[in-house]
């Protein structure tokens, strides 16, 4: 690919050559309780890996599967999705739907060929900023043991340009057109 | 305009079945209206012409291209640039050419896979082990055919297109209106929707027009229609355990899967401001599973056997992801890698070694 889909990640070894791999995560929190814990977690000065950015949603519930995908398809490496413990959430049980979402989603990513390790899912109260650190650290490094996903990054879509593809019998002359 | 003052028409099949054809024959007697108002130029399924015919074509010459069939190879990519050239108005026509359809499933699999089933598998006589050859030196000369991509893509992936008639194949009487339309818009009857429309279908969902009642919002088990006893014939088929892709498709058929007693497959793509079809109706799914326990929630999605078949039958060559990661990485192309570790550190890494 050209070098401008081969930016350098916030975060990540600029040096390509033999740097030591950073996985870039996308975070989902809720309002009420993860993302406070997160907050939390900076108030009190918690270290947690900076590969994670998090983004707010109102409540889990709100999570549609398509960000998840497209967070993958974006480039991120791994996906957390957190929310409030079952019982405490704002707005009931909307992080049952999310549980649910969840589990059905990490099925259709792993018969996609996408590990399922790459999407996790953490319950965090507002008052649970060391425990969201930890979870952050614990899944940085599953996913970093992982590898790299290698979706396109920075929306670079490797697969739209036509390779033609050898068969049996030895590559053939690929006539221009499929390469244009 | 051709010399005889009619429009100018063409319809082809890419990577498609030829039931789109069908269906725009199946608009009846009101094909005659068709052949009256447009000079039909190029189309293979109902008559003989070549390509060059068409490559010898001025630029913008024919008014109104039917698309149909998805982009599978090197000659359905030559004819979506050479129709894309040759004509005013470029048609997505039907579910392949929009969102990948049925062909679009292959790209769950490598082109590889995809061979080594159809000419190795048990059921298969092929002593010699033979492989399509893209291009073969017969003694007559040379013999060629067309080259396989790694991944099925839709055609406005590979051009520019003007409209998007969905479903598979989209109902004829859609078809109709849209043939109306056209005539009358060639008139100066009739102004043409805005460049990029989902024109023959509606914006909605097929529960929409779904005459079946929907209650409770809760479900059990999934089960397939084939091993339920008795269907009730006026409950919503998803309250009754039967995956139905109605709460994500768009209308246009007027619900008639649903409403002759089998579930939606959903052919008719995602409705307005859906992105993913598949993802949606994933939401859908699971919103209505009457479970809280992983456990139980993983037992209730153990009735859905093939839950990305389920999800992206026809939608997966248009999804976010767009292929497995399997196919993905056979493309051919490098993907852009930021920074690699050194290669004993993932050693044994579960299933992250693959590539």
């Amino acid at each position: 690919m050209s070098a401008t889909t081969t930016q350098a990640p916030v975060g990540a070894a600029t040096d390509s050559a033999g740097a030591a791999f950073e996985p870039v995560m996308i975070g989902f929190t809720c309002n009420w309780c993860s993302y406070r814990a997160a907050d939390l977690a900076g108030t009190a000065r918690i270290k947690y890996p900076p590969n994670v950015r998090l983004i707010r949603l109102m409540c889990s519930g709100r999570l549609d599967p398509a960000f998840v995908l497209k967070a993958f398809a974006g480039g991120a490496d791994g996906v957390m999705v957190s929310g409030c413990w079952p019982g405490e959430c704002h707005y009931i049980e909307q992080n049952i739907k999310a549980l649910r979402r969840f589990v059905l989603l990490r099925r259709v990513i792993e018969a996609m060929g996408i590990e399922p390790a790459r999407l996790q899912l953490v319950w965090a109260s507002a008052a649970e900023g060391q425990r969201f650190a930890h979870e952050v650290g614990r899944i940085v490094e599953e996913v970093r043991a992982l590898g790299p996903l290698g979706w396109g990054r920075d929306g670079a879509r490797p697969h739209e340009s036509i390779a033609a593809v050898s068969t049996a019998a030895g590559p053939a002359a690929v006539p221009a057109e499929v390469t244009a | 305009m051709s010399s005889n003052g009619k429009h100018r028409f063409a319809m082809y099949w890419a990577a498609s079945c030829g039931g789109c054809d069908i269906a725009v024959l199946n608009l009846h007697e009101k094909i005659a209206e068709v052949a009256d108002a447009f000079e039909i130029v190029f189309w293979p399924c109902a008559m003989d012409t070549k390509y060059a015919d068409v490559e010898a074509l001025p630029d913008g010459s024919i008014d109104l291209t039917f698309f149909s069939g998805s982009i599978r190879n090197d000659e359905n990519l030559h004819l979506a640039k050479l129709l894309r050239r040759t004509s005013k108005i470029l048609v997505a026509f039907g579910s392949c050419a929009s969102e990948g359809c049925i062909p679009g499933l292959a790209n769950f699999s490598t082109v590889d896979d995809m061979l080594t089933t159809a000419f190795e598998t048990p059921s298969t006589e092929n002593p010699l082990h033979l492989r399509p050859v893209p291009r073969w030196a017969a003694p007559e000369g040379e013999i060629r055919i067309p080259t396989l991509a790694p991944v099925v893509r839709t055609l406005d992936q590979v051009v520019d297109i003007d409209y998007t008639i969905p479903g598979c194949p989209p109902e004829s009487a859609r078809i109709a209106e849209v043939v109306d339309l056209a005539i009358a818009a060639f008139a100066g009857r009739a102004e043409l929707p805005p460049k990029g429309s989902v024109i023959g279908a509606g914006t909605s969902t097929v529960c929409d027009q779904c005459a079946r009642q929907r209650d409770v919002k809760k479900i059990a088990a999934f089960t397939r229609i084939q091993a339920t006893a008795y269907l009730d014939p006026a409950l919503c088929l998803l309250e009754q355990g039967i995956p139905c892709s109605g709460p994500a498709t768009r209308d246009g058929c007027g619900a008639l899967c649903p409403v002759a007693g089998a579930p939606c497959i959903g052919c008719y793509g995602p409705s307005d401001g859906v992105v993913d079809q598949g993802a949606r109706l994933l939401s859908a799914f699971s919103s209505v599973i009457d479970a809280r326990e992983p456990g139980d929630i993983e037992r209730i999605l153990d009735g859905l056997p093939d839950p990305l078949g389920t999800f992206y039958r026809f939608g997966l060559a248009r999804s976010i992801l767009r292929a497995s990661r399997p196919a993905f990485a056979s493309s051919g192309v490098e993907p852009p890698v930021i920074a690699r570790a050194p290669e004993p550190a993932r050693a044994g890494a579960a299933g992250g070694t693959d590539r």
